[in-house]
C-alpha cells in the first residue's frame, strides 16, 4: 500500500454528498465540488446525491480502482454517523481505511447556516483543509482485542435477573452483584403488578430461585462493586463482600438465632416493610429471599456494637455457623461486559410537606400501602391505619415528585398504573370509597386501558385535579377527624372538599442517590436528570458511551416491569453480540511514543485519566498501553518533548489542516 | 352577586328548575377569539411560562376564593390561551383575587399566576371594562389618586371617597367598626404626606411615560 | 445592629399599637430603628391593579431613599430597611426582584427616579420583623430579654400570605415555623395549625365583604377550635380582618369565637414585662387581658 506521508503529491478522490436537500439546499455543492477539482492532488472531484447509500459507495470504489487513487475525502455528514461506511467502503476498495478523511458539511455547515453563500464558502474551506491533510495520513491498523466472556451484571432487581438468566442460560458465567442482603429489588416489595394482577412474588420468586441455582451464575449479595478499571473485553473489577457475620455455606436459613435474639420483639424499622414493623437485630429481609440466609446489623446488634452480649443466637445455633469477628472481603474478577441494572428510589415524600406526609400519621406512600396489602407483609394483608381503624375512604394523590419543577420535571410514567392497581386492591380489602385526584391518566402499554376501564367499572372515583394541599381542617360536621382534600374537579368544573381517612401519595421515580458514584466508577454518564444516559435514546437504549458497559432497567429511566424485562433482554443480547464476536476491534486513533524524544520527565503519566501511561525503569522512558488508551490526547498536548503523538492527529495533520482553512480566509470574509 | 345559600352555611345552592327560557346557545368561533391575547398577557405578566399550563388544576384548589369565581383561576389561563379576551375580562374571578400568591407557589410549572391576575386587572381598568361603581376598581383609583398627591394614603378621606362612588349606605354598614377605631386611637385624622408636593406627581409621570415609549 | 425603618401608612393609622410595640421591643433588644426620612406609600395592591411600572416606581423611591440615607449617614447601619407592614414588605421585596430581572421595567423605574433625582442600585436588603428577631438578633437573646413568662399560654401563630409568599426568603412557604420558634423561646405553646398561612381576606373585607369575612371567620373559628386563645400576627391588614371587624363577623356567621388578635411584637413586649400603655394594648378591640390572667404562674426570669 503506497504510504504518502507528504513525500510525494497523493492522488486525492473527493466527494461532495448532496444528502437530498440537507446540504444541497443551502450549500452549492457543485461549486464545492468544482473548487476542489482545482486543489493540487486532487484527481477526481464529484458531487452525488447520496454517498452512503450503495452507489456512492461504489462510486468511490470504482474510482480508487479507474484512477489509482489512494486518498479519499467524503464531504457529506458527521463522522459518528458515516465514519465508519466510508472508510469500509475505501478499503473495500483496496485502500488503507485511515487514507480516509471525513468533512462534516451537514451538522456544521448546511444545518447551522441560512445564508447560502457563507456556507458554500465555508464548505470550500473545510474541503480544502482536508485536502491538505489528508495527504498526510498514514496507514494504520485496528487492533483486536479479546472479549473476556464472562459478564458482571451489577443490581439484582427483576431486570438484573432477567439479564443474568439470559446470559448464564446461553452458556456464559455471570456474577450478579447485588447492594443489598437479597435479590429482588423492589419488585419484591409489590404485591400484585399491573395490569394482569399477577402476584409479584409468585412470578419473581421462580427466577431469584433459578438465578440461585444456576451454575453459571456466582451470585454476590450484599455487596458492591468497589473499583473498575480496565475497558471493553478486558474489565477488572473489585468487590466489596459486606461481612453478614456468618459463614454462608453453613447457615440454612433456619432463623432458630431471630428467635432466640435477646431482642424478644423486633426494635428496629423493617426497611423491608418501610418502616412499618419491627426487626431484630438479625433477620432476613423478607421470606423468600434469596439467598436463605440471615445477617446482622452491625449498627443494632450488641455483641457488634459493645462486644457484651449474651450470645444466645450462637448458643441456638447447632451449625455454628454465626462468626462475629467476619470483616468484608474484596474480590476480585476479570469480566468483558458488564451490565448495569441498579434501579430507581421512590421520590422522597417529606420533600413535599404539604401533603402532610410525617405529619399526620394516616398519610402513607404508594411502596408503604404495597407492604399493607401484602400478605406477607406488617399487617399480613390487612389495609389498617396506624391507630388500627379500617379505613371508610381513602384517596390517592398522583404525581407526587413529578411532574413538578420544583421537585422533579418527569412524568414518572408507572404512577398512573400503580394508583389504579392500588385503588383496585385497597377497595378489594377494605370496601372503602376511592379517589384518584390525577392531571392525566396515562396508560400507555398492553392491556393498560382496559385496566383504566376496568377501574372505572369499579366505581372509583376519579376526579381530575391536582391536590394542592392535605390538612385536618375541618369545614362541615362530616369533616371532623379526617384528612381534608380540597380540589378543583376540572372535569365537572367545581371545587370540592373531600374527607379521606387515608391518603396515599403515588411518589414517583427518582435516579437513586449515589448514581453520580456509581456512574463514575463505570466511567459513563447521566443525563441531566440524573439517570444513566443511553448512547442513543432510540436507536441504542441500552448502550453506553463507554464500550462494554450495558444499561437496563429503572436506571436508565422510569419504567414498568415489561419495559425493564425487555431491555434486560436487549442489554444481554448486547453483550452476547460482544462475546460471541470473540474480540473488539480497537480505534487506531490512540496515542504512542516516540522512544527516542522521550526524557523521561513522568508529566505525561498522571495526566492519563485511563492509566494507559506506565514507566518503564530499565528504559527510563514512558510507555502506552494501546489497548487502554481511549486517544482523548491529553498526553500528546502536555508532553513538553513532543515526543508523544496521536495517530490520526499527527501535527502535520493538524497544521495543514488549519492551513488550508485560513489560507483563503480573505475569500470568505 | 351572591346567592344566599338554603339550609345553613355550608349548602350548596339548589339550582333553579330550568324553563325554555333558559336553553341558550353557547358556541365560539375561532373568528371571534383573540388570539393575541395570550401573548399580551403573557409579556404583561412577565410569564411565557403561561402557556406551559397542564391544567392540573392546583391553583384553583389551592386557592381560598376560587369557590365563589365564575371561571377559576385555571379556567383563567386555559381562556387566556385560547383567546376568549371578552370572558375572561367580564369575570369576578379577576376582581376576587386577593394577590395572597398561593397559586403562584403552588404551581407545577411555576406560573406566576398572581402576575397574570394583576395584568388582567390593569387591562380591564384600562379599558373600563367592570360596572361603573364596581368596589375595588373604584377603590383602587381612590387609594391611586390620593397617594400620587400626598405621597402616603390617609384611610379616612379615601375610604370616604370610596363610600361615595360605591354605595353611601356602606358607610353605615361600616360606622361601628370606624366608631371603635376612633375610640381607640386607631383611626388617625393627621394628613400623612410626603415633604415636597409634586414629588410622587413627577415621579409617577416620568414612570408612565418611559412605559409609553415601548420598545 | 442598627436598621432603616419603613412604617408604611397602616402603621400610621390602624396600625398604631403595631408601630408602638415594634419600636418597644426593638428598643428593649438594643436595636435601633430609624424611620427612614420622607417614605412614601408603597402602592400596596391598589397600584399593582392600574400600572405596572408607575406602581414599582412608587416602591422603588423607598429603596432609593433607604440607600441614600445609608450612604449619607452609614453610622445609622447598612441599608437594611425594614418593612413591618407584610405588604410593605412583599411589594418592596417584589420591586427589588423583579427590577433587577425584567430590564424594560428597570428602565422605567430609573426614569421615574432620575426625575425626582434619586438613584437606585440595588444594594438595599428589605427585611421583615419576623426574619431580624429570628436570624440577626437570635431566640437567646429573645429569651434572655424575658422577665415575664408567658407561662403556656396558647398563641396560633398566624403569617398570614405576603410574608412568606412568593417570596420565602427567611422562612418556609409552606410551613414556617420562624413565629412559632419565637414564641416558644417566650415560654408559650404555639398550636400546630395547617392554616397559619391561608389568606384572611386581605381587602376583600372593605370590597366584596361576605367573601372577605368568611376568611377571616374560618381562620378564627379554627384556631379557637384547635384551643388558641390568642392569635398573633406580623400583618396590620390580618390583625384588622381578625380583630377589628370580629363584631361583623360574629353577626354574619353565627359560630364565630371571641379571641384576641395581638401583633407579635405586643406579646413579645409583655414578656419583655413592657408596660401595656407602651405596647398599645389598650387599643386593642378584643382584650387580652383574660388570657394573660389564666397564665399568671410565670414568674419573673432573671436572664
Amino acid at each position: 500500500m503506497p504510504d504518502i506521508s507528504g513525500n510525494g503529491t497523493p492522488r486525492i478522490g473527493v466527494y461532495v454528498c448532496h444528502c437530498g436537500t440537507n446540504i444541497a439546499g443551502v450549500v452549492d455543492v457543485k461549486a464545492v465540488a468544482e473548487y476542489a477539482a482545482k486543489l493540487h492532488g486532487v484527481v477526481v472531484s464529484r458531487e452525488y446525491k447520496y454517498m452512503c447509500s450503495d452507489p456512492g459507495q461504489e462510486l468511490i470504489q470504482q474510482d480508487i480502482r479507474d484512477h489509482r487513487l489512494d486518498r479519499i475525502i467524503v464531504a457529506s455528514c458527521s463522522p459518528l454517523l458515516h465514519e465508519h461506511t466510508f472508510r469500509h467502503a475505501t478499503a473495500q476498495g483496496g485502500l488503507n481505511p485511515y487514507f480516509f478523511q471525513m468533512v462534516n458539511i451537514r451538522e456544521n455547515v448546511s444545518w447551522v447556516n441560512q445564508d447560502k453563500q457563507a456556507a458554500t464558502e465555508k464548505a470550500k474551506a473545510l474541503v480544502r483543509a482536508a485536502v491538505y491533510r489528508v495527504g498526510f495520513h498514514k496507514a494504520l491498523q485496528r487492533k483486536q482485542v479479546p472479549i473476556n466472556p464472562k459478564v458482571l451484571v451489577v443490581g439484582g432487581g427483576i431486570a438484573g435477573i432477567h439479564a443474568a438468566l439470559t446470559l448464564a442460560n446461553a452458556g456464559k458465567k455471570v456474577y450478579l452483584v447485588e447492594r443489598e442482603p437479597t435479590i429482588g429489588g423492589h419488585m419484591a416489595m409489590f404485591d400484585k403488578t399491573f395490569p394482569t394482577l399477577d402476584c409479584a412474588a409468585c412470578i419473581l420468586t421462580p427466577k431469584m430461585s433459578a438465578v440461585k441455582t444456576h451454575p453459571n451464575i456466582t451470585l454476590w449479595t450484599y455487596s458492591e462493586v468497589a473499583q473498575v478499571d480496565g475497558y471493553v473485553g478486558n474489565f477488572k473489577v473489585k468487590i466489596r463482600r459486606k461481612p453478614r457475620y456468618i459463614h454462608e455455606e453453613l447457615c440454612v436459613g433456619c432463623m432458630e438465632c431471630v428467635t432466640a435474639c435477646i431482642y424478644k420483639d423486633g426494635r428496629f424499622p423493617d426497611e423491608f416493610n418501610q418502616g412499618l414493623s419491627k426487626r431484630k437485630p438479625v433477620y432476613i429481609p423478607f421470606p423468600q429471599a434469596t439467598p436463605q440466609l440471615v445477617l446482622f446489623d452491625p449498627d443494632t446488634c450488641i455483641q457488634l456494637k459493645s462486644g457484651k452480649c449474651k450470645q444466645s443466637c450462637v448458643e441456638a445455633c447447632d451449625r455454628k455457623a454465626i462468626d462475629f469477628k467476619q470483616v468484608a472481603e474484596m474480590e476480585e474478577i476479570e469480566v468483558g461486559t458488564v451490565v448495569l441494572a441498579t434501579g430507581f428510589q421512590p421520590f422522597d415524600a417529606t420533600r413535599v410537606p404539604y401533603y402532610g406526609y410525617g405529619i399526620y400519621p394516616n398519610v402513607y406512600t404508594a411502596l408503604e400501602v404495597e407492604r399493607l396489602i401484602n400478605a406477607s407483609g406488617p399487617t399480613g394483608g390487612d389495609v389498617v391505619l396506624r391507630d388500627g381503624r379500617t379505613p371508610k375512604a381513602v384517596g390517592i394523590i398522583h404525581c407526587v415528585g413529578s411532574r413538578d419543577e420544583k421537585t422533579n420535571r418527569w412524568c414518572s410514567r408507572v404512577c398512573c398504573m400503580y394508583s389504579l392497581k392500588l385503588a383496585h386492591l385497597v377497595k378489594e380489602h377494605t370496601d372503602a370509597k376511592l379517589y384518584n385526584f390525577y392531571i392525566d391518566m396515562r396508560t400507555p402499554g398492553k392491556s393498560y386501558e382496559e385496566f383504566y376501564d376496568k377501574l372505572l367499572k369499579e366505581g372509583v372515583h376519579f376526579i381530575r385535579g391536582r391536590v394542592a394541599e392535605v390538612t385536618n381542617w375541618a369545614r362541615t360536621p362530616e369533616e371532623e377527624g379526617k384528612l381534608v382534600v380540597r380540589v378543583e374537579d376540572t372535569l365537572v368544573g367545581t371545587v370540592r372538599r373531600i374527607p379521606l381517612d387515608m391518603v396515599i401519595l403515588a411518589v414517583g421515580l427518582e435516579p437513586r442517590a449515589d448514581a453520580q458514584e456509581v456512574r463514575r466508577l463505570f466511567n459513563i454518564s447521566c443525563s441531566t436528570e440524573g439517570f444513566f444516559l443511553e448512547r442513543h435514546p432510540k436507536l441504542a437504549p441500552v448502550n453506553t458511551f463507554t464500550d462494554g458497559i450495558f444499561i437496563a432497567g429503572a436506571c436508565q429511566g422510569p419504567r414498568d416491569i415489561p419495559d425493564a424485562v425487555a431491555q434486560a433482554g436487549a442489554a444481554a443480547a448486547e453483550a452476547l453480540a460482544l462475546i460471541d464476536i470473540g474480540h473488539v476491534e480497537l480505534e487506531p486513533n490512540t496515542a504512542y511514543i516516540v522512544e527516542e524524544d522521550c526524557s523521561g520527565c513522568k508529566s505525561c503519566i498522571p495526566l492519563c485519566p485511563y492509566s494507559a501511561i506506565t514507566f518503564s525503569e530499565e528504559k527510563k522512558k514512558a510507555a502506552i498501553n494501546e489497548a487502554l488508551c481511549k486517544g482523548c490526547g491529553t498526553c500528546v498536548a502536555a508532553c513538553p518533548s513532543g515526543s508523544i503523538r496521536q495517530n490520526l492527529f499527527e501535527d502535520e495533520q493538524i497544521f495543514c489542516e488549519i492551513d488550508g482553512l485560513l489560507s483563503e480566509l480573505a475569500q470568505i470574509s | 352577586m351572591f346567592k344566599r345559600t338554603t339550609g345553613g352555611d355550608f349548602a350548596r345552592p339548589v339550582p333553579r328548575i330550568p324553563g325554555p327560557k333558559d336553553i341558550r346557545r353557547h358556541i365560539a368561533y375561532e373568528s371571534e377569539l383573540d388570539p393575541t391575547f395570550g401573548e399580551r398577557i403573557a409579556r404583561k405578566a412577565y410569564g411565557e411560562k403561561l402557556f406551559s399550563c397542564i391544567q392540573c388544576g392546583t391553583c384553583s384548589g389551592t386557592c381560598p376564593v376560587s369557590h365563589y369565581m365564575d371561571y377559576t383561576p385555571r379556567k383563567i389561563i386555559a381562556m387566556i390561551r385560547e383567546g376568549f379576551r371578552d370572558e375572561v375580562l367580564h369575570c369576578v374571578t379577576i376582581w376576587l383575587c386577593a394577590s395572597c400568591y398561593a397559586c403562584t407557589v403552588d404551581c407545577p410549572r411555576e406560573i406566576k399566576i398572581t402576575d397574570v391576575m394583576y395584568a388582567l386587572k390593569q387591562e380591564a381598568m384600562s379599558q373600563g371594562v367592570y360596572p361603573s361603581r364596581f368596589s375595588i376598581p373604584v377603590l383602587a383609583r381612590e387609594f391611586f389618586r390620593g397617594v400620587e398627591r400626598g405621597g402616603r394614603s390617609n384611610e379616612l378621606p379615601i375610604m370616604l371617597r370610596f363610600f361615595m362612588k360605591t354605595n353611601p349606605l356602606r358607610m353605615l354598614q361600616n360606622a361601628p367598626v370606624a366608631w371603635r377605631l376612633w375610640r381607640t386611637g386607631r383611626l388617625s385624622l393627621r394628613r400623612e404626606q410626603t415633604q415636597q408636593r409634586d414629588t410622587i406627581r413627577t415621579l409617577l409621570r416620568a414612570a408612565k411615560a418611559e412605559e409609553e415609549k415601548a420598545p | 445592629m442598627s436598621y432603616w425603618y419603613y412604617p408604611g401608612c397602616s402603621l400610621k393609622s390602624n396600625g398604631g399599637p403595631y408601630e408602638e410595640s415594634l419600636l418597644a421591643v426593638f428598643r428593649e433588644l438594643d436595636t435601633p430603628l430609624w424611620e427612614l426620612d420622607d417614605w412614601n406609600c408603597c402602592g400596596a395592591t391598589s397600584y399593582m391593579s392600574i400600572d405596572e411600572a408607575q406602581a414599582f416606581s412608587l416602591a422603588a423611591r423607598n429603596l432609593a431613599l433607604a440607600e441614600q440615607a445609608s450612604r449619607q449617614s452609614p453610622e445609622k447601619g447598612t441599608p437594611q430597611l425594614v418593612a413591618p407592614c407584610s405588604a410593605c414588605f412583599l411589594v418592596l421585596t417584589k420591586t427589588q426582584r423583579y427590577v433587577k430581572q425584567h430590564q424594560d421595567l428597570a428602565r422605567q423605574v430609573h426614569t421615574g427616579l432620575r426625575a425626582i433625582g434619586l438613584d437606585y442600585q440595588g444594594a438595599v436588603q428589605v427585611r421583615h420583623p419576623l426574619d431580624v428577631f429570628v436570624n440577626d438578633i437570635g431566640i437567646p437573646r429573645i429569651r434572655k430579654a424575658m422577665k415575664r413568662s408567658l407561662d403556656g399560654l396558647k398563641v396560633a401563630c398566624y403569617y398570614g400570605c405576603q410574608v412568606v409568599r412568593p417570596f420565602a426568603t427567611f422562612d418556609s412557604a409552606h410551613n414556617p415555623t420562624s413565629m412559632d420558634r419565637l414564641v416558644e423561646a417566650l415560654d408559650a405553646k404555639p398550636i400546630p395549625w395547617p392554616l397559619k398561612t391561608r389568606c384572611c381576606g386581605g381587602t376583600l373585607t372593605g370590597t366584596i365583604r361576605d367573601v372577605g369575612l368568611r376568611l377571616s371567620q374560618i381562620l378564627l373559628k379554627d384556631a379557637a377550635q384547635r384551643g388558641a386563645e390568642v392569635v398573633i400576627t406580623v400583618c396590620p391588614l390580618c390583625q384588622f380582618n381578625l380583630e377589628c371587624y370580629q363584631q361583623e363577623i360574629a353577626r354574619t356567621f353565627r359560630d364565630t369565637p371571641r379571641l384576641p388578635v395581638l401583633y407579635l411584637t405586643q406579646l413579645m413586649g409583655k414578656a419583655f414585662g413592657i408596660p401595656d400603655a407602651a405596647l398599645g394594648m389598650r387599643r386593642l378591640f378584643v382584650s387580652p387581658e383574660p388570657a394573660f390572667a389564666r397564665h399568671q404562674g410565670g414568674q419573673p426570669v432573671h436572664a
